[in-house]
């Protein structure tokens, strides 16, 4: 007779790869019931989350867009959270790279793109950087806990955006609260014309292939990992944990910044308040959706980016609030997280 | 005493009033060895479950009870994924935030479309036991939702540090397999603290759309969830010292408000981000002295 056990090991592999796919389909059916109680049908609103947004080259691309941002605030968490640092500021750090862009952008009025590109990149992440700074000289220094002062910092940056749109870089003209258009030079050339799709996707990439490098090849990688999964051991072993955790919290810092300088330079053109509905904290879900490895963080923020357009798709289509995308996203990170168990086990059959 | 003062001080445990609420729940989850990051969502559905459920019947005190409730259905959550699967805190925590976020977000849609003016309800009313009398009759003209809140501050140390419940739930937090050894259900006793957590949690989300606002705005929250955290490794995990960090943090919200009004030559968001600021400089100091529950992060597995 044949009997079923289940027992505490790896999973097989088919089984591990094939959890993401059904982690979505449990979150649809569970996201489902606020279709229904918005009035709409779920398939068809599922058939506009997912399929219509790829269905058209101009709506495909528009995917590509939102990733953008996602690519690399996802890389930032991710690259924290390998050493354990839990950079919870990603938000914070998009906007300060996002005011830093803004300002660079019209300072750097006259110069040819060539120069005036790489100096907006850099500028963003170093201050992205500086935003990271204090909650990871509090936390090396005086032990204190990084996700509280990462998660404060990021009300506070909300202010400092608000008070230079409100006082200096306020609009002379029209007295809206935007900062001055940055140059032409600043901006990032467009990589299909027509599309909104810019350099800092490329930008993006780019980032996440340096992700790989550094957390797979690099000895810093290994010691960001040793000090993830321990820093009594990591320390034991001759790794300087605070130096470690200090990198790893500015470079994600900057990282987050990049994202800020993407949406200034190559989709708005100049800071505006709400610039960003809540990146930083997608990348949360990204980098744990990715399993914290660069090709995971990849794949999961383009597959958010895909929800985000498609949750306006249902919302223009079938008048389902697009707060069902925000749901979505948070449904589907729970509920990988539950299934993140199943890894644990492997079903056994035993011939008796 | 001048009024400045007195204005400052009853407006102090007017602003406090919420964050006294979040954080004592946030105490009780973490001593029983859970971070619960979902607190700033679980008070943004407390504010607008509190908000709907009064609107509709008229009656805001079961809006306040349908926070509750709420509430407790996050700390529920919460549980689940943290002390049943044993999942990462931090993750599952702001995974819980920003599901109960944009479900509050999407039901107000749902509920009242997009008007240009936020809708609003008549908020509860104040009772005033000294009438006009001086300096009293000012300081004690509070909402009811604030004489409890603070007469929480001895309840809650008391259930904590005098009765065996208390005792499980600290066991828990910090020694649960010696708590498990000696008869406590860990399960049980970490799923009880994170459904009082969530239920004091979305009582303070309530107190904010059913009294301080009278309505439910998107920025009705606005960090005071991640405040609260910050009041809980500042009052070291002690109920009582907690209440004299609501009171600060309080305090030097209701007076940058203040200064704003007397105008200085500063943007005014200079002090809005006061309190914030203040709030990162207390935990500095705070800092290494910070006795955090022993087991808190851990997730339990019984062998």
């Amino acid at each position: 007779m044949l009997r079923l056990e289940i027992e505490r090991a790896p999973a097989p592999i088919w089984m591990r790869s094939l959890i993401p796919v059904i982690a979505v389909l449990v979150t649809f059916v569970l996201t489902s019931v606020l279709v229904v109680w918005a009035g709409a049908n779920p398939l068809a609103a599922y058939r506009h989350f997912l399929i219509s947004p790829l269905s058209s080259k101009v709506s495909a691309l528009e995917v590509l867009v939102k990733s953008t941002p996602l690519l690399l605030t996802g890389a930032a968490v991710a690259f924290a959270f390998s050493a354990g640092y839990w950079n919870i500021g990603a938000e914070g750090q998009l906007y300060a790279g996002a005011i830093a862009a803004a300002w660079l952008g019209v300072v750097l009025e006259g110069l040819p793109p060539v120069i005036a590109i790489p100096i907006m990149l850099a500028g963003g992440f170093v201050a992205g950087a500086l935003w990271a700074l204090p909650s990871a000289l509090l936390k090396v220094k005086l032990a204190v806990d990084e996700v509280v002062t990462t998660l404060l910092l990021n009300s506070v940056v909300l202010f400092v955006v608000s008070a230079l749109l409100n006082g200096p870089w306020r609009d002379p003209i029209s007295g809206w609260p935007q900062s001055p258009e940055i140059a032409a030079g600043a901006a990032f050339p467009k990589l299909i014309p027509r599309s909104r799709l810019h350099l800092g996707f490329l930008v993006a990439l780019l980032v996440i292939g340096l992700l790989w490098f550094i957390l797979s090849r690099t000895a810093l990688g290994l010691r960001m990992r040793a000090v993830g999964l321990g820093q009594e051991a990591a320390r034991f072993v001759g790794v300087s944990v605070e130096r470690t955790m200090l990198t790893a919290a500015l470079v994600s810092g900057g990282i987050a910044g990049l994202a800020g300088v993407g949406e200034v330079a190559g989709i708005h053109f100049h800071l505006i308040e709400g610039i960003s509905p809540g990146y930083g904290y997608t990348g949360i879900i990204i980098a744990t959706l990715g399993g914290l490895h660069a090709a995971g963080v990849g794949l999961a923020a383009l597959f958010i980016g895909l929800i985000d357009t498609g949750a306006q798709t249902v919302s223009r289509a079938l008048g389902v609030p697009v707060y069902l995308g925000d749901v979505v996203q948070a449904a589907l990170l729970l509920v990988t997280l539950g299934m993140f168990i199943l890894q644990n086990y492997r079903i056994k059959v035993i011939s008796d | 005493m001048d009024t400045f003062l007195i204005g400052l001080m009853a407006a102090t445990l007017r602003v406090a009033t919420p964050l006294l609420m979040g954080t004592l729940g946030e105490l009780f989850a973490e001593r029983a060895g859970i971070l619960n990051l979902g607190i700033e969502g679980t008070m943004f559905f407390g504010a607008f479950v509190g908000f709907v459920v009064g609107g509709v019947t008229g009656s805001l005190w079961l809006g306040v009870l349908a926070a509750v409730l709420a509430g407790m259905l996050s700390g529920l959550l919460m549980a689940f994924l943290s002390v049943r699967l044993g999942v990462n805190q931090h993750v599952s925590g702001l995974g819980i935030t920003l599901l109960l976020t944009g479900l509050s977000l999407f039901g107000f849609r749902l509920f009242y479309g997009e008007p240009r003016i936020p809708p609003a309800i008549e908020p509860f009313s104040r009772l005033s036991p000294f009438g006009q009398t001086p300096v009293l009759g000012p300081l004690f003209d509070q909402y009811a939702l604030t004489y409890i809140a603070f007469g929480l501050v001895p309840v809650v140390w008391w259930l904590l540090y005098r009765t065996s419940f208390g005792l499980q739930i600290r066991a828990v937090g910090e020694n649960p397999e010696a708590a498990d050894a000696a008869g406590v259900n860990v399960y049980v006793t970490r799923y009880l603290a994170l459904c009082i957590a969530g239920g004091l949690m979305g009582a303070g989300g309530a107190f904010l759309s059913l009294a301080q606002l009278g309505a439910f705005t998107y920025g009705i929250i606005a960090g005071r969830g991640w405040v609260c955290i910050a009041l809980v490794i500042f009052g070291n995990w002690d109920p009582v010292k907690v209440l004299w960090g609501a009171l600060l943090f309080g305090g030097v919200f209701d007076l940058q408000l203040r200064l704003q009004i007397i105008g200085l030559q500063l943007p005014y968001e200079t002090f809005l981000a006061l309190p914030y600021l203040v709030t990162i400089l207390a935990l500095a100091v705070a800092g290494r002295n910070a006795a955090y529950p022993a087991a808190l992060l851990k997730p339990y597995r019984r062998e």
